[in-house]
């Protein structure tokens, strides 16, 4: 049984202007212990599903439906107000894309994390604060006991991005879903944290849901990637698979506009025109008006996705095996 | 900080302890906070220590030493009653502080849990309170005082209430619009992520992040509930004689105006001490109780040196 099984997950908002399918029928699982990215640019809705799983969006005048949402067998979607609140850091945690703004200005650091550990795990004030310590030597805080008693701006950004994660792992949840925990960070502090995260997965078996628009970030990190666009998922499977022999014109066009060290003098092609308005119907692909690939069948009907090889799935009509990287391909 | 501590009884002590130091520290470094609270402690303690400070019982009427001026004997001098002056003040700033705290106190009960589940639960809830609180606000405030006191007669727990109900949308509003923004901020969000209930969130992380403003209007309330409740002393709708007030006391003051100066400065004064001291103090307790604001007085070390300067 996979850890996390998501089935036509579909996120609505209800606004003055109609319903908007932020997400329209996501479907992936995720195994134990495997680590996947998702890719894509901005409102496509990857932050949406991350919310979703974690039952954080706010109902109205958002609504989350899906024919399966389960975790581990249980149904996140029937789960009582505080069974939810059980779940959530117990068994999925999540860390977010700003460390400058995901952490209490008022509150001590080490206030901020005890008060997870004593909730979760009913440990008293001095266990808590023990283990706060071993969480922040185990993120890469120095002096980590004497900075428990630190304020979140006394933190640099980097520092900050540890502390939410020591947080995230404090109760040695069974997936982290990780939204563009590094896009605020500097390349270096970049490095590090993925180092943190890629050693934490080795040693404690945690699955991973990485979201990023960062394409070369997650080549480096995961498994899987599933690639979002307009509130649904595109392609997916195997990294390199999806990287080297992309089967959706958006993943083409995203891999084009992508500066690559190997590949010095190539212009950069950015995609033209704007993601649709996802306030209304769209019977045809929705990259069709942006994409330069498309075919016949494009105007005709929506591609559904569908396996293109083992494990690599793609919605699209068009042919694009010209563009795959034959050095690359065994 | 009290609230905190009381909440989580097993905190570590050492992180607190901390924290309201460095409030302290901060609180004290300010000129104008010093002063305000140095203003603020003389005045309570007059209060509290009258009886032993001050010889005179300030109802005992001596006609033989009436409208002293200002004299060693009796150093704010004596009303047209032969009353010591600064006794009346002294006592009456017991008045003035029990009527300012209990409007406080009472404007906070129901203005700070009508702000938090307004700005926090939002919607409908948040449309009702709010236009009850809109409608609490047309009545002039003091027409309002004067009403419910001639309703319900004259004393101490009619004023404060009064005083109080007007206080409630005040504070309701300040305490909406602030959770309003702090609800909003990703890190509510990730405390949610983290299993906070809606009760944790509120009472711990909104309601800790919005003291600065809240602990402000606070002591605007405060000395506004002083000037308010002078205001109905004054027109004799206050605590009644012989109980000394400040308002009172400048209303009688009137009369002997020219012949006794000294008669309705005293209280004129106190009261303008009293407000301003307050008001200094609420200035800069906004900056002491933001620990973003705080001053390290360590030399920073190798890390916070590091951290960048943002907020």
């Amino acid at each position: 049984m996979p850890l996390l099984t998501v089935k036509n997950l579909r996120t609505q908002f209800s606004t003055e202007r109609g319903t908007v399918r932020a997400v329209d029928g996501v479907s992936f699982t995720l195994e134990e212990g495997e680590v996947m990215g998702l890719v894509g640019e901005s409102g496509s809705g990857k932050s949406i599903t991350a919310l979703s799983i974690m039952r954080l969006i706010k109902e109205p005048p958002g609504k989350i439906m899906a024919d399966e949402l389960t975790f581990d067998g249980v149904d996140l979607l029937s789960l009582s107000p505080a069974q939810l609140r059980d779940y959530r850091t117990r068994h999925i945690a999540m860390i977010f894309q700003d460390p400058m703004r995901s952490l209490n200005p008022v509150l001590t650091i080490g206030r901020q994390i005890t008060e997870t550990l004593r909730r979760h795990l009913r440990l008293s004030g001095g266990d808590a604060r023990r283990r706060a310590i071993e969480l922040l030597e185990l993120v890469g805080i120095p002096r980590a006991e004497k900075r428990l008693d630190e304020y979140p701006h006394q933190f640099s950004g980097g520092m900050r991005q540890r502390v939410m994660i020591a947080i995230a792992l404090s109760c040695n949840p069974r997936l982290l879903i990780a939204d563009e925990a590094t896009t605020a960070l500097d390349v270096t502090i970049q490095a590090q944290i993925i180092d943190l995260v890629r050693r934490l997965r080795a040693d404690l078996g945690t699955a991973v849901i990485w979201i990023s628009h960062d394409l070369g970030l997650v080549a480096g990190l995961c498994d899987r990637v599933s690639v979002m666009y307009a509130g649904r998922i595109v392609e997916s499977g195997p990294v390199r698979d999806v990287f080297y022999r992309p089967a959706h014109g958006y993943t083409l066009g995203l891999m084009n506009c992508t500066p690559r060290v190997d590949d010095i003098g190539h212009r950069l092609k950015p995609i033209d025109g704007m993601p649709p308005n996802l306030a209304e119907p769209m019977p045809l692909c929705p990259f069709l008006p942006r994409c330069e690939k498309a075919v016949e069948a494009c105007s005709v009907k929506r591609p559904l996705l569908e396996t293109v090889a083992n494990g690599h799935m793609a919605a699209c009509h068009a042919d694009l095996s010209d563009h795959w990287r034959k050095d690359k391909v065994a | 900080m009290a609230t905190q501590d009381a909440s989580s009884p097993a905190a570590t002590p050492a992180t607190y302890e901390s924290g309201t130091r460095m409030a302290l520290r901060q609180l004290l470094r300010n000129r104008a906070a010093a002063i305000g609270l140095f203003g603020v402690l003389l005045i309570v303690l007059l209060a509290i220590f009258a009886p032993w400070i001050i010889p005179y019982d300030p109802t005992a009427i001596a006609l033989s030493s009436k409208l002293q001026p200002p004299s060693f004997a009796h150093w704010l001098g004596t009303d047209h009653f032969g009353r010591d002056v600064l006794a009346r003040m002294a006592y009456g700033a017991r008045v003035s502080l029990t009527v300012g705290l209990s409007t406080v106190a009472f404007a906070a009960l129901f203005g700070v849990p009508i702000g938090l589940l307004a700005g926090y639960v939002g919607g409908q809830l948040d449309n009702v309170l709010m236009r009850l609180m809109d409608a609490f606000l047309t009545f002039p405030p003091l027409l309002l005082g004067v009403a419910i006191v001639g309703l319900l007669g004259a004393d101490l727990t009619t004023v404060t209430l009064a005083l109080g109900i007007v206080q409630i949308p005040v504070l309701a509003r300040v305490v909406r619009s602030s959770t309003l923004v702090v609800r909003e901020e990703t890190y509510i969000t990730a405390t949610r992520a983290l299993g906070a209930g809606a009760w944790r969130l509120v009472s711990q992380h909104i309601l800790r992040n919005i003291l600065s403003p809240l602990v402000v209007q606070i002591t605007i309330v405060f000395s506004a509930a002083i000037v308010a409740e002078a205001s109905l002393s004054f027109l004799g709708l206050g605590v009644q004689p012989p109980t000394p007030s400040w308002g009172r006391d400048l209303s009688e003051a009137r009369r002997f105006m020219v012949d006794a100066p000294w008669l309705f400065m005293a209280p004129t004064g106190f009261i303008i001490v009293s407000v301003m001291a307050i008001n200094f103090m609420g200035d800069s307790l906004r900056d002491a109780l933001d620990p973003r604001s705080w001053v390290r007085r360590a030399a920073p070390t190798k890390e916070t040196a590091d951290a960048p300067a943002d907020r």
